[in-house]
C-alpha cells in the first residue's frame, strides 16, 4: 500500500488478486514471500510447492523441518551466495543498502543541527560528525549519505580490507593497532577477541565525545548482535545527539536500544527502528522483487523453471528439495571482498604460471645450475663473493618491487635513476687521486667525467621525483 | 682516513637505504619517505667514499659534483611533466655514460695489482660493464630522440637487422680475445675503443627498431640496462654497494617491463625484436572499416555530459600532446559539481612511460581516488553514461579483442563501447601509433569530436560555465 502500487496495476499485467491469504496459500505453486512463514503458514502450504522467501535457517531450524514436511521446495533468500554473479539476486544487499541510507535520513530529522557546515550571517556551524560502525553494505550507504548531507565521517569496521571502500566514500577509517583481522567470511565480521574488543570500546568510547550521530551495522551471522555501544558510551555523548542502531531487531549493537522504539537516554535519542527498509517501500519493493527476478530468472531455462543443482548462487539458497532437506554447501572458496575484480585477476595469474613453465623451465634450470657450478670451478673467490651479493640483491630487488602501483611506475623509474647514480662511487675512487707529476691523469679525467654525469642523476633523479610525488594527492 | 671495515658498514646501511626506497616508493602513502631513504643512502655511500684511503684530492670532485649538480637541478626543475619521458630516457644514457667511463678509467688505472685469473676476470668485467654501458647510452639517446620527436617514431626497418645485429654481437664478443690479451693498457685501450663504438651501433640500432607504441616497455627495459651497466661497474671496483644498488635497479626495471608486456599481452622478445612495428605497415591498409563516423559539437555535449550520471575519462598521449591535462581536470571538477560521478580510466600502456598519464593527472592536481586502473573500470562501464577518449586510441581499440589479425589481438584494452555514448576527441581520422584502424570510432554508439584536445575540452569547461 504504502509503496503506491494498487491492485489494479498487478491485475492489469496478468496477475490474479486473491480473497485471502488462505487461498493463495492453497493454489500456488511457487510462493515468493519477504519474511519467512509461520508456522501456521506452512501448515496452509500446498504439497509440493516452492517457497522463496528470507528464511534464516540456522535459527529457525523447526520451520524448515515443517516445511520439508510439506513435501516443499524451499530456497533462502538469505543464503544466497555472496559471490559477485549472485550480487543481482541478493537482497540482503539490497536492503542493506536501502537501510543504510534510511539510517541517515532518520538521523537527519532526529538531529537538532545541520549536517553539513553552515557559515552565515547569522552565525556559523561546523559539519556534523558521524560514526560509522561497520562497513558492511548498510555502513557503506550509510557512509555514502552521511557524506553527501555534508557530514565528517569516520567509519571503523573490524574487517581491515574494509578501510579502502571507507575511503572510497571520502570517510575517515578509524583503526585499532590490534593485530587482528574480524574476516568472517561473506561479507560479515567474525566474533573478535577480548583484547580487540577492549581496545574497539576505548576508541569508541573516544569518539563518543566528538560525533554527534552514531550509525552501528554490527552483525555477526546466526548470533545475536555484538555489544558495541555499551550505556557509557552513550551517556559520553552530547544531549542532543542521536544513535541509529540497524542491528535493534537481532538485539541491537546498543545496550539502551529498544526494538521500534526510540529511546530518550539523557537526551541522547538511540533509534531502534527495524521497519526501515518499509520506509522507503517504494523501492524497496522494487528493488526486492529485482532481485527475485534475477534469481527466477537464473533458474528458469530452455527447459522451464527447474531447480540446477550446479548453480551456486541456487544451490548456496536451496535449504529443502522437494521435501528432502539439504546439507549446507561448502562456501564459496575465497571470502569474497565486494570488489572481486583485482583478486581474481590475481588468482589467474597464479594459476597460469605453473602451465607456463614446464619442461623449458627444468631446462633453463639444470643449464643455470651447470653454469653456477663452472663458474665456481673457474673464477677466483672475490669474484665469487661479490657475485653472491649480486645475485642475492637481484631476488631482492625482484621481491620489493613486484607490489608496485601503476600510478608509481614513472616516480619509481626517476628515483631508480637517481640510484644509479651511485656509480659516481666508481668516478670518485678513480678522480680521487689527485694530480700527478703531469696534472692529473687519464683515469682521473675520466673518473671525473663520470662523476659530472652520474651527479646530474642523483640530484636530477631525486628532485624530480620530489617534485612528482608532492603533485600526487588524495581527495 | 676510515678503516675498511667502517667504510663497508656505511656501504651496508646505504644498501639497505636504498633496498627502502624502492620499497617505499610502490605504495603512494610510503613514496616520499622512500624517495627521503634514497637521499639519505647516496649520502651515506658518498660521504663515506670519500675518506676511503685512495682519495686524496677532492678537488676534481668537488668541481665534477657542483657541475653535475646544478645541471641535475635544473633539468629536473625545468621539466615540464609531459616531457618526463624525455628526461627519464636522458638520465638513463648518463648511467650508460658513467658506466663506460668508470670501465675505461678503471682499466687505465686499476687500483690494485693484479695477475693471472684475477687480471683476466677484472678484463672480462670491464669489457661487460663498457659494452653494457654503451648500449644503455646510445639506446637511451635513440630513446631520448624519439619522444622528444626529433626522430621519427616510426621504427627503422633495416634488411636484414636480425643479422646485423648478431654481426654486432660477435664482434663484441670477438674483441674480447685481443683484448684480454693485450700486453700493455695502450694495446689494450684499441680494441676496448673499438668495441664500446660497436656497442654503440648496437644499442642505437637495437631502439631504432622499436616502434614509438612500443616506448613504454623500451624506457623501462633501458631502465633496466642502466641498473645491469652499474653492477658491472660494481664488479669492475669489487664495490659491493654499486653491485647490490645496480641489481636492484636492473631488476626493478625488469620487472616494470614484464608489467608493461603483461598490460600489451606480449612478450619480451616479441618488443625488443620488434614484431609489431614490422608487420602492423601491411596490416593497417587492409584493415579498411566500412562506415561513417558520426560528429558532435562542444556545446551539444556539454549539455549531454550537465545531465548524465556516470561519465568516465580515458586520457591517451594525445592529451599529454595537447597539454590538455589542466583543462580536463577542470571539465571533471565542473562536473563533480554538478553531481556526476566522474572518474579517469588508465590503460597500463598509455602515454610513452609507465605510469605516464598519472603523473599528467596528479600534476594537474587530480586526487587520485578518483584516477582508476583498467581493471576496475572495466566492469562499471556498462552502467556508464558517457565515455570521453582523450587523445586515446588503440587502447580503446575493440579489434583488439574482435580481430585476430590485427597487430594488437589480445591486448587487453579499456571497453567504452559497452558504455552509453562514447566521445573521441581527436585531431583527425589518423589511425594511432600502432597503425591501425580502431572500429571504435564507426559504432553507432560513438561521436566523433575532431580537434585539438585542449581547444576542444576549453570549450566544453567554456559551455559548461555558460
Amino acid at each position: 500500500m504504502s509503496a503506491g502500487f494498487i491492485d489494479a496495476a498487478y491485475e492489469a499485467v496478468g496477475a490474479e488478486i486473491m480473497p485471502d491469504a488462505a487461498a493463495l496459500y492453497a493454489s500456488a505453486d511457487m510462493l515468493v514471500k519477504v519474511r519467512a512463514p509461520s508456522m501456521d503458514e506452512v501448515g496452509l502450504l500446498k504439497s509440493g510447492a516452492t517457497l522463496i522467501s528470507l528464511l534464516f535457517p540456522a535459527q529457525n531450524a523447526l520451520l524448515v523441518k515443517a516445511l520439508a514436511e510439506r513435501g516443499a521446495t524451499v530456497l533462502a533468500l538469505d543464503k544466497i551466495p555472496r559471490i559477485s554473479r549472485a550480487q543481482k539476486m541478493d537482497v540482503l544487499s539490497s536492503m542493506a543498502n536501502i537501510a543504510g541510507y534510511r539510517a541517515i535520513i532518520e538521523a537527519a530529522e532526529a538531529l537538532p543541527g545541520f549536517f553539513g557546515a553552515q557559515v552565515t550571517a547569522a552565525g556559523s556551524t561546523p559539519p556534523a560528525k558521524v560514526l560509522i560502525i561497520g562497513a558492511g553494505v548498510a555502513g557503506l550507504a550509510a557512509i555514502g549519505a552521511a557524506r553527501s548531507l555534508g557530514a565528517e565521517v569516520r567509519a571503523f569496521d573490524a574487517r581491515p580490507v574494509t578501510k579502502e571502500q571507507v575511503e572510497s566514500l571520502g570517510a575517515t577509517f578509524l583503526e585499532l593497532h590490534v593485530e587482528e583481522s574480524g574476516d568472517g567470511g561473506g561479507g560479515y565480521a567474525k566474533v573478535m577477541s577480548k583484547e580487540f574488543i577492549e581496545a574497539e570500546m576505548a576508541l569508541f568510547r573516544a569518539q563518543a565525545k566528538e560525533v554527534s550521530v552514531i550509525v552501528t551495522t554490527a552483525l555477526v551471522p546466526g548470533k545475536k548482535a555484538p555489544l558495541l555501544v555499551p550505556r557509557d558510551v552513550v551517556e559520553a555523548m552530547a544531549p542532543g545527539s542521536v544513535v541509529v542502531d540497524l542491528a535493534a531487531e537481532q538485539g541491537g549493537n546498543c545496550e539502551v536500544t529498544r526494538a521500534d522504539e526510540v529511546v530518550d537516554h539523557n537526551g541522547v535519542k538511540i533509534l531502534g527502528y527495524t521497519d526501515l527498509t518499509s520506509r522507503m517501500a517504494s523501492t524497496s519493493s522494487r528493488f526486492f522483487s529485482g532481485n527475485i527476478v534475477h534469481l527466477l530468472e537464473d533458474m528458469v531455462g530452455d527447459d522451464g523453471f527447474h531447480v540446477d543443482l550446479e548453480d551456486e548462487a541456487v544451490r548456496g539458497a536451496l535449504q529443502v528439495l522437494e521435501g528432502e532437506p539439504l546439507e549446507p554447501p561448502p562456501p564459496p572458496a575465497p571470502p569474497p571482498p565486494p570488489k572481486a575484480a583485482a583478486p581474481r585477476v590475481v588468482h589467474e595469474k597464479v594459476e597460469k604460471k605453473p602451465t607456463k613453465k614446464g619442461p623449458l623451465g627444468t631446462v633453463l634450470g639444470l643449464l643455470l645450475a651447470i653454469a653456477f657450478l663452472a663458474l665456481g670451478q673457474l673464477a677466483p673467490t672475490e669474484f665469487l663473493q661479490h657475485f653472491t651479493v649480486f645475485v642475492l640483491a637481484c631476488f631482492v630487488g625482484w621481491q620489493v618491487v613486484w607490489s608496485v602501483s601503476a600510478a608509481l611506475h614513472t616516480p619509481l623509474m626517476s628515483v631508480t635513476n637517481a640510484i644509479s647514480g651511485i656509480i659516481v662511487v666508481g668516478g670518485l675512487l678513480e678522480a680521487g687521486v689527485g694530480p700527478g707529476a703531469h696534472g692529473y691523469g687519464l683515469a682521473s679525467l675520466l673518473g671525473g667525467a663520470a662523476i659530472l654525469v652520474a651527479s646530474i642523476n642523483i640530484f636530477g633523479g631525486f628532485y624530480v621525483t620530489q617534485r612528482m610525488l608532492a603533485m600526487f594527492r588524495r581527495h | 682516513m676510515i678503516q675498511v671495515g667502517v667504510l663497508t658498514m656505511a656501504y651496508l646501511v646505504a644498501g639497505v637505504l636504498f633496498i627502502r626506497s624502492l620499497g617505499g616508493l610502490s605504495q603512494q602513502e610510503t613514496a616520499r619517505r622512500g624517495n627521503l631513504f634514497g637521499m639519505l643512502g647516496m649520502l651515506l655511500a658518498i660521504g663515506a667514499t670519500l675518506f676511503e684511503d685512495r682519495i686524496h684530492d677532492v678537488t676534481l670532485v668537488g668541481i665534477a659534483v657542483a657541475i653535475g649538480a646544478a645541471i641535475g637541478l635544473f633539468l629536473a626543475h625545468r621539466v615540464v611533466m609531459t616531457a618526463m619521458p624525455q628526461l627519464v630516457a636522458m638520465l638513463h644514457s648518463f648511467v650508460g655514460l658513467a658506466a663506460v667511463l668508470v670501465g675505461m678509467s678503471s682499466y687505465v688505472h686499476p687500483g690494485q695489482e693484479l695477475s693471472g685469473a684475477a687480471l683476466m676476470v677484472h678484463d672480462v668485467e670491464i669489457w661487460l660493464g663498457v659494452a653494457i654501458g654503451a648500449v644503455t647510452f646510445t639506446g637511451s639517446v635513440i630513446a631520448w630522440a624519439k619522444l622528444r620527436g626529433s626522430l621519427s617514431g616510426k621504427p627503422l626497418l633495416l634488411p636484414g637487422r636480425h643479422v646485423l645485429n648478431l654481426v654486432l654481437v660477435g664482434a663484441i664478443v670477438g674483441l674480447a680475445v685481443p683484448f684480454v690479451q693485450a700486453p700493455d693498457v695502450a694495446q689494450g685501450m684499441i680494441p676496448l675503443y673499438i668495441m664500446a663504438g660497436l656497442a654503440g651501433l648496437l644499442g642505437m640500432h637495437l631502439v631504432a627498431a622499436i616502434g614509438g607504441a612500443d616506448m613504454p616497455v623500451v624506457v623501462s627495459l633501458l631502465n633496466s640496462y642502466s641498473g645491469w651497466a652499474a653492477a658491472a661497474s660494481g664488479f669492475v671496483l669489487g664495490n659491493d654497494l654499486l653491485i647490490v644498488t645496480g641489481a636492484l635497479v636492473g631488476s626493478s626495471g625488469a620487472i616494470l617491463s614484464i608489467i608493461m608486456c603483461r598490460a600489451m599481452n606480449r612478450s619480451i622478445l616479441n618488443v625488443v625484436f620488434g614484431g609489431f612495428g614490422t608487420s602492423s605497415g601491411a596490416a593497417s591498409s587492409s584493415e579498411q572499416v566500412d562506415g561513417e563516423v558520426q560528429e558532435i559539437e562542444a556545446p551539444e555535449l556539454a549539455d549531454q555530459l550537465a545531465h548524465a550520471k556516470r561519465v568516465v575519462i580515458v586520457p591517451g598521449y594525445g592529451m599529454a600532446v595537447a597539454r590538455a591535462q589542466h583543462p580536463v581536470y577542470e571539465l571533471a571538477k565542473l562536473l563533480g559539481d554538478r553531481g556526476v560521478d566522474v572518474t579517469f580510466a588508465i590503460h597500463p600502456v598509455a602515454g610513452r612511460l609507465p605510469g605516464h598519464m598519472n603523473v599528467l593527472l596528479a600534476e594537474a592536481g587530480v586526487p587520485y581516488d578518483i584516477v582508476h586502473e583498467m581493471d576496475e573500470v572495466n566492469p562499471k562501464l556498462p552502467d556508464t553514461d558517457i565515455c570521453l577518449v582523450i587523445g586515446a586510441n588503440d587502447i580503446v581499440n575493440p579489434g583488439a579483442e574482435t580481430d585476430e589479425s590485427s597487430p594488437i589481438y589480445g591486448m587487453p584494452v579499456i571497453q567504452v563501447w559497452n558504455g552509453g555514448t562514447t566521445v573521441v576527441f581527436k585531431r583527425g581520422m589518423a589511425a594511432g601509433y600502432a597503425g591501425v584502424q580502431n572500429p571504435l570510432f564507426f559504432e553507432p554508439n560513438t561521436r566523433m569530436l575532431f580537434g585539438d584536445a585542449k581547444a576542444s575540452v576549453d570549450a566544453l569547461v567554456g559551455a559548461l560555465r555558460a
